[in-house]
């Protein structure tokens, strides 16, 4: 498959947020500004960009099936893969600690306006998601799955910056109380996806 | 002795099923609420799964919480409930095959429900053992019953079906020319279901109400 492909896949067709709902809580909790918003769709991006190689070559090297062979002939009947849910989360977990000290230390200003959202990445679903799914879609090579990942965090990054950009308008429109704030943001949310699936069954 | 059950207990196991609903108010959990609803079994199946891996990690934390080093208690509380979920995982795959094949990831995706980590974070960190398995019940069934509500409403009208059976009234409205609305199925939908769910409840009770 090329390359380009996948990362349009990634992007419109398989977009986290409105084919899998991947990553929600933080993309309705976090999408009040626009500016908060882009701040945590780069940083999905980034995590998202160095966590899927990272358990690519965990899943090809220790994890799959016969994948330890390159130990010597007495690992090859030997499959981990009951332990690649622990690994993966473990490996995200402490990729996300390090994202959170670069960015404390390079822009104080994101940091404090991320707040409690940063290392809530850890547990954003679009992070893990996209190992689960590396994992179930058996990519190639490396490169196919980092494709892959940087197309799925585009995707959120596009999903995120578009609805905060619409909260950030509907605020002058008159929306029945008990639906204002998250109640809408569900039901735009929904029509989003409706418009999203346009690009369903499409075969590039 | 004190009492076992106290009417603060009755508070966090009933405050969770309707006014500090993990959906629908804390905004936690909601990946796997949308994604699994298509049909009222795997929202069982989810449900389940998640009142089991949330009281077990719960507890657990809740025991050890006195011997957490704080800098890397996320890391303690990913891998506790990894190593549950993991646990889950294995044991849907060897009783309820067809379950776990379309519930795919999202049984992987418990480890980053947000409601675990989130009721981990704010309460069993910080309470007994007792106070924090009632609480993780009562997020957990708060979270299910809204996962069964919404599926509910997609599998009746989208498939005509109720837990894969038939439902008996509805062979009569097809002859009248009713149509199974294929919309429901779609993922959107289960949003659009779920902001229906907050409105009816936010025009019930208005000191939920958002200021926009």
């Amino acid at each position: 498959m090329d390359l380009v492909n996948i990362f349009i896949k990634g992007v419109f067709i398989d977009n986290m947020i409105f084919a899998y709902f991947l990553g929600m809580c933080s993309y309705l909790a976090v999408s009040k500004t626009v500016t908060t918003a882009n701040g945590l769709g780069l940083a999905v991006i980034f995590v998202l960009g160095i966590t899927v190689p990272v358990n690519y070559v965990l899943e090809n090297l220790v994890l799959k099936a016969g994948a330890l062979a390159w130990l010597g002939d007495n690992f090859i009947n030997v499959d981990l893969n009951v332990l690649s849910l622990i690994m993966f989360i473990a490996v995200v977990s402490a990729m996300v600690q390090l994202v959170e000290m670069i960015i404390e230390k390079f822009s104080p200003a994101l940091y404090n306006s991320l707040g409690i959202f940063l290392p809530l990445i850890a547990v954003n679903c679009a992070i893990l998601g996209g190992a689960l799914f590396m994992q179930e879609r058996q990519y190639s090579t490396i490169i196919e799955a980092t494709s892959f990942a940087l197309g799925s965090g585009v995707g959120w990054y596009l999903a995120i910056v578009a609805i905060a950009a619409i909260r950030e308008k509907i605020r002058y429109s008159n929306v029945p109380a008990p639906l204002r704030g998250l109640g809408i943001t569900y039901i735009i949310t929904g029509l989003m996806g409706i418009a999203f699936m346009c690009f369903m069954g499409i075969n590039i | 002795m004190k009492s076992f059950f106290t009417k603060q207990h009755q508070k966090l196991i009933a405050d969770p099923m309707g006014d500090q609903n993990p959906i629908t108010i804390q905004v936690l959990g909601i990946c796997s609420a949308l994604a699994i609803t298509t049909q009222l079994e795997n929202a069982l199946v989810m449900t389940l799964a998640v009142v089991f891996v949330m009281t077990s990690a719960s507890s657990i934390i809740s025991i050890l919480r006195n011997h957490i080093p704080n800098r890397i208690r996320i890391i303690v509380q990913l891998l506790v409930v990894a190593s549950l979920v993991a646990l889950v995982d294995q044991i849907l795959m060897a009783f309820l095959p067809d379950a776990s094949e379309q519930l795919s990831v999202f049984i992987g995706l418990i480890i980053t429900n947000c409601i675990i980590m989130g009721r981990l974070e704010a309460f069993a960190m910080g309470n007994k053992l007792w106070d924090s398995f009632l609480d993780a019940l009562g997020n957990a069934f708060g979270y299910g019953w809204i996962l069964v509500a919404v599926a509910f409403v997609r599998e009746l009208f989208g498939s005509g079906k109720l837990l894969g059976y038939d439902v008996p009234g509805f062979s009569y409205l097809y002859d009248l020319g009713y149509m199974n609305n294929n919309l429901m199925i779609l993922p959107p939908m289960a949003l659009v279901v779920v902001g229906l769910i907050i409105w009816i409840q936010r025009s019930r009770n208005k000191d939920l109400i958002e200021e926009n």
